[in-house]
């Protein structure tokens, strides 16, 4: 039976009476007394050398207060880096400086290189016009394989080369991995491109800085998902303000899509600002702005190697990847191509051998960091494409050759060749659940019907596996994070019974005001509605490290329980003092504590009003109040898991495809609001459906942004995506967090585009066009003709 | 966007006196002419507005002729000639998204000559003829290449007069991010032959396929376009599609506009 509220309910989205009525209050929707408006200039060129940068006359220009270069900003850091990879030969990655602005040079198109302040943003625009600015143009660095050549124009004269690092991994599997190839019965090859991507959340960044002179503090209102963070690094180490001094505030957010996770040069400027301008300063970046100021995704290029033996069982893997940094390195970029891709190399087999080589590249490209699913997309695309090319190389079903290398269920906990334990799952199960939903025992019936109608249809199959919740925090350590990955809570429970639960877990878009509430409310057994989620403010949130990585619910709402259960024990101390029974005696149940084997019972407001008002209390053994908190740091990552299954149909003749259906059978573990999980994944199936068929970022060889604006930059829309059909019926609960779960934010945009790919190779092939072996994403209609017409 | 003058006359004779005026420039719907000025890639210290003058807007069906005030929004063409020209309202009816479709105009649209335009290929199909406030001038001799017209600085499209066709069809095949057409190809069969006007695809803007309207005024089938082999030299590459890939896509348009006409 579905429930009504708590855990498992669907309980509809207390948010988004706000979001849907326009009463949000996003950052750009703060506007300060007295504040100023910033405007960056950026670079047209990919890279150069700055000869002159004279801003004499257009400091001079009408409400113009000051005009900031490289100049300004002696004293302050870089932008940090927050992971540092060490290579196959055990030495730390290059890692080049990221000033706030330009010094000297210009390393991408859109490098910021001055920042304009003025009482309004079009006078800020004059005046960024009228800066003499000569930039003596140099060689761009674009292609990863050309920028590795001996001799190649450096993106930073400072470092060896454009490599930032050549990294193994298992490094002692390299010779076995290579034997057990040339040894194989089989190797399927595929060489492919995981295509870049601009992130594009609805809402583009927006940052005010505000400093206070009467206190000496200043405030970062910012766009962001995770405020902490950006109050850690940018107080550590940009500007040297000691966090008791910085308070960072992400209010609503509207997506983030792993964007908004890093710490901007722009966050930095506008803080520095106001105190220079003692005003606030607000910047709000356009859309156009975004494409060449945002981190982007993927832009990996990649060749696998999967080796079998005659009985098709998969005996090793080999990868070898070019990963694009950009020109700088983003708060997380070297960790993406490696701990977030390499150890998800496995997938859902049994193949004991894997070797994952990187080299991670630097060129005059906008940084590239963490997109929905960073890294693990990346890793799934590769496997799932291999796979479904050797089934087809060997004449065998591609959901057979997946469920003979399965890691069987009785196998769980699985110790995989790259590193991490998975502690359940049930691959079969969900396998069977996707094709069931498909029907794909009448899939030829379907395809004669297309056939009829003078299409080609396929059917494409992907079984992903995604690590979530990265942890523990002294094994990232180990692994080069520069930060912890624990999350913690304040629950707050007032004198009338009512709670608020500070959660340093961070929602933009994902629902956690409902969610989180549910598993509180649950937990006492009160009405959701006593309690309410607060988020986004350093100021009332404990430390925490934000939400990515489907981390939240696992992670955060994991401390959420942890700091219940001391609400719960404390007052259970409560109630049994006012009941005269012994403590062991109390149960909680339905919002009241009672006394197991009598009719003695006192409601959970009575409790509460007891502890903030303790005239009848154990004041000399306990205290008054009832507000704990938690910090919880899992074990292990989760291992969500699942069968994404797509259909299309190809017009032959002119190439374009259309997606008949989609089919997702996930294993989430529990599952706390199963209409906000559904809603999750139609959102990331749409950002893969997206990747695989639309969206692609493209430079000239110049360095310039061809796909700078939405007129060629193809955001997926309504039309272009089916109606899904979505189930999450198969379970094993996560063994090692106190809700089972295992989050869901990611996964259907690390599933879909590998299933869409497949079933449009599927397609071709029974339409006869067999010499078609792969189509590099996205699978837009010009690439499908030129494919078939071997153009 | 830089500041400017907007002045909204009532009367096409007000519209060019204003014209006239140093760095004037007109305005009909602004779905270029906007988003071009808020980038500041375009400005001028005044604007004159087409869309008050009343003698500007509107359909206007008279037997077998459609005349469509320069300043009427494609919407409303989509809603008014449905039933006289349903080739030209599905045109127009898939211009954009609902919001530009409410605020372009057909003038603003064939004035601007914009080389993946739907617009334009309707006109040239047609044989329409374009109206101005001082001349009428023929569809073959209005469109002139790549954003370029015949139109002289300061004169304004008052009307474009489509003759009804007795079968025609519009084929647009979107480019993925703009959904402008990657290519689309107008076919209009008349009592006198048949004309195929293409857009999306050339250098020059839109262009007739000459050898299909001869194929198609002796044999108006898609079997008589099956032979033809359009050379892509003077069709546009981009990173949305090949010229060889539009040239087949012409082909393939036209075809399905020849089955696919009413």
């Amino acid at each position: 039976m579905p429930k009504d509220s708590g855990i498992g309910a669907s309980s509809k989205r207390r948010e988004d009476v706000r979001f849907l009525t326009g009463v949000g209050n996003y950052t750009d929707d703060i506007n300060m007394h007295g504040q100023t408006y910033a405007y960056f200039l950026r670079s047209e060129v990919a890279h150069g050398k700055i000869n002159n940068l004279d801003i004499a006359d257009a400091s001079a220009m009408p409400g113009v207060l000051k005009i900031f270069t490289a100049d300004d900003l002696t004293a302050a850091g870089g932008v940090p880096c927050g992971w540092q990879v060490t290579d196959r030969f055990g030495n730390p990655m290059q890692e080049p400086k990221h000033p706030i602005l330009a010094e000297g040079k210009v390393r991408h198109v859109g490098d910021p290189i001055a920042c304009v302040v003025a009482e309004t943003l079009e006078q800020a625009r004059d005046a960024a016009e009228a800066i003499e600015l000569d930039i003596e143009e140099l060689e761009a660095v674009i292609d990863m394989k050309a920028a590795l050549n001996d001799g190649a124009t450096k993106v930073h004269d400072d470092l060896d080369n454009n490599l930032c690092y050549d990294w193994g991994f298992v490094e002692e599997n390299r010779d076995a991995v290579d034997e057990a190839i040339k040894n194989a019965h089989h190797v399927t090859t595929l060489e492919l491109t995981n295509n870049r991507l601009v992130p594009n959340p609805m809402e583009p960044r927006v940052a005010i800085g505000d400093y206070s002179r009467g206190k000496d503090e200043y405030t970062l209102y910012t766009t962001s998902q995770n405020p902490h963070v950006i109050r850690l690094l940018m107080g550590a180490f940009v500007l040297s303000i000691p966090e008791h001094k910085l308070r960072v505030v992400a209010p609503d957010v509207g997506g983030g899509f792993g964007s908004k996770i890093y710490h901007y040069a722009e966050e930095a400027m506008v803080t520095f600002a106001s105190k220079v301008v003692n005003r606030p300063v607000k910047w709000t970046c356009s859309r156009s702005e975004a494409f060449v100021s945002d981190a982007h995704g993927r832009d990996h290029v990649t060749k696998i190697e999967l080796a079998m033996d005659e009985n098709h069982m998969f005996t090793a893997v080999r990868t070898e990847t070019y990963a694009n940094m950009g020109a700088y390195l983003s708060t997380f970029a070297p960790s993406i191509p490696t701990w977030l891709h390499g150890t998800l190399m496995a997938g859902n087999y049994k193949t004991p051998l894997v070797y994952v080589n990187v080299k991670a590249v630097f060129t005059n490209t906008v940084p590239v960091d963490a997109y929905r699913g960073a890294g693990r997309p990346e890793a799934t695309y590769q496997l799932e494409r291999v796979v479904d090319k050797a089934a087809r190389e060997l004449g065998v079903d591609p959901a057979e050759l997946r469920r003979k290398n399965f890691i069987k269920p009785e196998e769980f906990p699985y110790q995989t060749p790259v590193a991490v334990v998975y502690d359940t799952g049930n691959y079969h199960a969900t396998l069977d659940k996707g094709l069931e939903m498909v029907d794909y025992a009448n899939f030829d019936k379907r395809v004669a019907e297309s056939k009829a109608r003078g299409k080609l249809r396929g059917l494409g199959i992907a079984h992903f596996i995604e690590a979530c919740g990265i942890a523990p925090s002294n094994l990232v350590g180990q692994l080069g994070a520069r930060a912890g990955l624990y999350e913690s809570a304040t629950v707050r429970v007032n004198a009338t019974g009512g709670l608020v639960v500070m959660t340093g877990s961070h929602s933009h878009g994902q629902g956690h005001e409902t969610s989180f509430a549910q598993v509180v409310a649950d937990m006492i057994g009160i009405d959701e509605n006593m309690v309410e989620i607060v988020h986004g403010d350093t100021n009332n949130a404990p430390m925490g490290m934000g939400t990515y990585g489907s981390r939240s619910i696992a992670v955060g709402g994991s401390a959420m329980v942890r700091a219940t259960e001391k609400i719960i024990a404390k007052a259970k101390k409560v109630a049994s003092h006012l009941l005269e029974a012994s403590e062991g005696d109390i149960e909680l149940k339905d919002g009241a504590f009672s006394v197991a084997g009598t009719d003695k019972s006192i409601t959970w407001g009575e409790v509460c009003l007891a502890a903030y008002v303790p005239h009848n209390y154990p004041l000399e053994d306990l205290e008054p109040g009832l507000e704990e908190t938690a910090f919880y740091d899992p074990s292990n990552f989760t291992y969500p898991s699942g069968a994404y299954i797509c259909e299309v149909e190809v017009d032959e003749e002119t190439g374009k495809v259309d997606i008949l259906g989609f089919t997702a059978a996930d294993d989430f573990g529990n599952v706390i609001n199963p209409m906000i999980v559904e809603g999750q994944v139609h959102g990331g199936v749409a950002q893969g459906i997206g990747q695989a068929m639309l969206e692609n970022t493209v430079y000239d060889e110049n360095g310039q942004l061809l796909t700078g604006s939405y007129m060629d930059y193809a955001m997926p829309r309504a039309a272009d995506v089916p109606n899904f059909s979505v189930d999450h019926s198969c379970v094993t609960p996560c063994t090692h967090n106190p809700l089972g779960v295992k989050g869901c934010g990611e996964a259907g945009a690390i599933g879909s585009p590998p299933a869409v790919v497949n079933a449009v190779i599927d397609a071709l092939h029974r339409g006869g066009h067999t010499h078609v072996e792969h189509i590099d994403m996205p699978v837009s209609p010009a690439r499908v003709w030129a494919a078939i017409n071997n153009k | 966007m830089h500041n400017f003058e907007l002045v909204k006359p009532t009367t096409v004779e007000e519209a060019v006196a204003a014209l006239q005026g140093d760095d004037a420039q007109p305005l009909s719907g602004g779905q270029t002419l906007i988003p071009t000025m808020k980038q500041r890639l375009a400005g001028s210290e005044q604007l004159v507005s087409l869309t008050g003058i009343a003698s500007m807007q509107g359909v206007t069906i008279s037997g077998s002729t459609i005349t469509i005030g320069g300043a009427t929004t494609h919407a409303t063409v989509s809603a008014e000639v449905a039933a006289t020209y349903p080739a030209l309202s599905a045109l127009a009816g898939r211009i954009g998204d609902p919001a530009v479709r409410n605020r372009g105009t057909i003038g603003g649209s064939v004035a601007n000559n914009d080389p993946a335009a739907c617009y334009p290929s309707a006109v040239l199909a047609s044989g329409a003829t374009v109206v101005t406030n001082s001349r009428e001038i023929a569809a073959d001799d209005f469109f002139q290449g790549m954003f370029a017209t015949d139109l002289e600085e300061g004169e304004i499209i008052t009307a474009v007069r489509f003759p009804v066709p007795e079968k025609a069809s519009y084929q647009k095949f979107e480019q993925p991010a703009s959904r402008f057409s990657l290519v689309g190809v107008f076919v209009a069969k008349f009592a006198d032959g048949v004309r195929v006007a293409v857009t999306g695809a050339g250098e020059d803007g839109v262009f007739r396929w000459a050898e299909a309207e001869a194929a198609l005024s002796a044999n108006f089938s898609a079997a008589a376009v099956e032979a033809l082999d359009l050379p892509s030299e003077a069709l546009i590459t981009d990173l949305h599609g090949t010229a060889e890939y539009r040239a087949h896509l012409i082909k393939v348009l036209t075809k399905r506009g020849v089955n696919e006409a009413v």
